[in-house]
């Protein structure tokens, strides 16, 4: 390696690309998810612009015109039991099933790796007693937490929010504390504190860099699973209450239509698939460019 | 060996008291009072006091907890203010139909995902590995509730095949073992497999193409063993860690089934926690996801302990 450099010294003069310019080339190229990241920006670009987008008002209908097939005149999507436009629902849905779905991820993400960093590099007692609580949490299935804390908490958009928070905040920690530890017994990490360097610094300079990006590709891959979960929340009428449109709600109250109008009926539900599906690409893709392993 | 068992053991005590306290807390931690749901709406402040009395609630949290402990421990978990039966009767009687239910579906979904991910481990990057890792990304990406109502949709009200819902004929609620009550557990069970199906392909595809990089493959192969032999021993190689993903699985499926219970209207623990939930049934809910919860940790020992006994590089 040394010699390499020695005898052509024009090579290091060449300033490498960063590893995220390499991470960003090398995920473009990947087709896969590109399309699902295309899929997913359309998606939420039509949630914001609902309001612009939407051909009608999702909340107004006329019973005479409900259970319209896919295809009726005016009616793109039909129209679901209240003979409120589908395809204006969908798009409206799309609000607060993100909002809901990727929410609890976010908030989850901070607060997860902020306990994983300060279990990991604190070690010792702090580590043990953070670690051991958090496993208690990770010893529910996540359905059913999530379920037990809405179910006690009781119904409503805000109480399934912090259920599903209270959900991904396990894993998330779990993942950062054991690479916080692997990290703290590194030789950068020794010199810097023997140089001087405080806790504070170090974590914010030295771990923070190294640990963010494997918990950001597994929180990728969460939102998939918080998709489905959230709107499994509303479809079991812990979420989202009527009549706001939000998918696993539609879902929901469309059950008693699956004779009437079948593919009406399970158009929500093919949204959840579609962003769920997407984000697991998208994890997928953005793993195999960081070449995360897990 | 039985070091690590004791020590595994030892370690799960202090996780299964943490459980406990969480599902105690669930009561607590729910808005309004806790006998809210089974006074009457002009009930006297005397009967409010008696009640209160009676139930506990006048004491410590810590009181209440080891007394409501105490009890759990000797099968008592309280009384279904919907029903006015006990919980641990209401509880068990569904938790046999659901434990059915979710062991069919892990079975067929280690089956399709060790089929899928030995193909795509096996031919990595063919266009078999690719449909295989489709079929695998499918499965943890689906909603499963929307594909149980897609697969009613398709077999039950379109071609009429197979039942909606129920668990038997006459809304039985108690699973049998026959033709008739098979043809209800068909649907659910295959809707169920899905998200086991997916998260098996996923780790036995890595698995497989992780052993035949290794390099006891290569020795396996030039010393002339058939293809045939060389496929046991990547079987025998990525049997533990597939057993132990299996094992977990049944656990999040048991935990898990209250969407899928819902949409078929499967009478087990699923439908109950569903009912406690709309009826306001406190210790019936508390009662339900201490049973589960315990379910899945005690599966995950075991499950633990097996992949050791299994392969004994893993000495932790």
């Amino acid at each position: 390696m040394v010699d390499a450099t020695l005898s052509q010294p024009a090579i290091t003069a060449v300033r490498s690309a960063g590893y995220w310019q390499n991470v960003g080339k090398r995920l473009v190229r990947d087709k896969t998810a590109m399309a699902a990241a295309g899929v997913l920006l359309l998606i939420l670009l039509a949630a914001i612009f609902a309001p612009l987008v939407a051909p009608m008002d999702p909340l107004e209908g006329r019973l005479i015109n409900r259970l319209k097939p896919i295809g009726t005149e005016g009616h793109l999507l039909g129209t679901d039991e209240l003979g409120r436009d589908m395809l204006s629902r969908l798009i409206w849905g799309g609000r607060l099933s993100l909002l809901m779905g990727v929410t609890p991820v976010v908030l989850a993400f901070f607060l997860g790796s902020a306990i994983g960093i300060i279990a990991g590099y604190a070690g010792g007692w702090t580590n043990t007693l953070i670690m051991r609580t958090v496993d208690i949490f990770y010893a529910f299935p996540s359905v059913l937490l999530a379920v037990a804390l809405s179910g006690a908490l009781g119904a409503g958009l805000g109480n399934a929010l912090l259920s599903l928070t209270v959900v991904f905040i396990p894993p998330i920690a779990r993942v950062a504390e054991s690479v916080t530890t692997r990290l703290r017994s590194s030789d950068f990490i020794e010199a810097a504190r023997a140089s001087g360097a405080g806790a504070f610094t170090i974590v914010r300079v030295h771990v923070l860099g190294n640990v963010l990006g494997p918990i950001f590709v597994y929180a990728t891959s969460l939102v998939a699973v918080s998709m489905i979960l959230a709107s499994g929340l509303s479809f079991l009428g812990l979420g989202v209450r009527p009549p706001n449109p939000e998918w696993g709600l539609m879902l929901n109250t469309l059950r008693t239509a699956i004779y009437a109008q079948p593919w009406v009926a399970a158009l929500p539900g093919a949204m959840i698939f579609m962003v769920s599906i997407s984000f697991n690409l998208l994890s997928d893709g953005l793993r195999s460019a960081m070449e995360v392993r897990q | 060996m039985l070091g690590y068992t004791l020590r595994r053991i030892i370690y799960t005590a202090p996780v299964l008291l943490g459980v406990s306290v969480v599902c105690f807390a669930l009561v607590h931690i729910s808005p309004g009072d806790p006998l809210i749901s089974i006074l009457p709406a002009d009930a006297s402040v005397e009967l409010q006091e008696r009640l209160l009395v009676l139930y506990g609630f006048d004491r410590s949290y810590l009181e209440q907890f080891f007394l409501w402990l105490g009890r759990a421990l000797q099968g008592d978990l309280g009384t279904s203010i919907a029903t006015g039966r006990p919980v641990t009767a209401e509880v068990m009687r569904a938790v046999g139909n659901t434990l059915m239910l979710a062991s069919v579906a892990t079975v067929i979904g280690f089956v399709l995902g060790c089929f899928f991910g030995f193909v795509a481990g096996y031919f990595s990057n063919s266009p078999l590995d690719k449909a295989a890792s489709a079929a695998a990304v499918f499965g943890v990406s689906v909603p499963h509730y929307w594909l149980g109502m897609v697969l009613v949709i398709i077999f039950s009200a379109q071609l009429g095949w197979l039942p909606a819902a129920g668990a038997g004929p006459g809304g039985s609620s108690q699973w049998r073992f026959n033709t008739e009550y098979l043809s209800y557990m068909i649907l659910p069970a295959i809707t169920m497999s899905v998200i086991p199906m997916g998260i098996i392909a996923r780790t036995v595809r890595a698995l497989v193409a992780e052993i035949l990089a290794q390099e006891f493959v290569i020795g396996l192969r030039a010393r002339g063993l058939s293809e045939f032999g060389v496929f046991m021993h990547v079987v025998k190689n990525a049997a533990p860690t597939a057993l132990a993903v299996m094992g977990v699985q049944l656990g999040y499926l048991l935990g898990g089934s209250i969407l899928i219970e819902t949409v078929f209207s499967w009478p087990g623990t699923g439908m109950l926690l569903n009912s406690a939930i709309f009826q306001r049934d406190l210790p019936l809910l508390q009662g339900t996801i201490l049973v589960l919860a315990m379910f899945f940790v005690v599966l995950n020992l075991i499950v633990d302990v097996m992949q050791s006994a299994l392969d004994p590089r893993i000495k932790r």
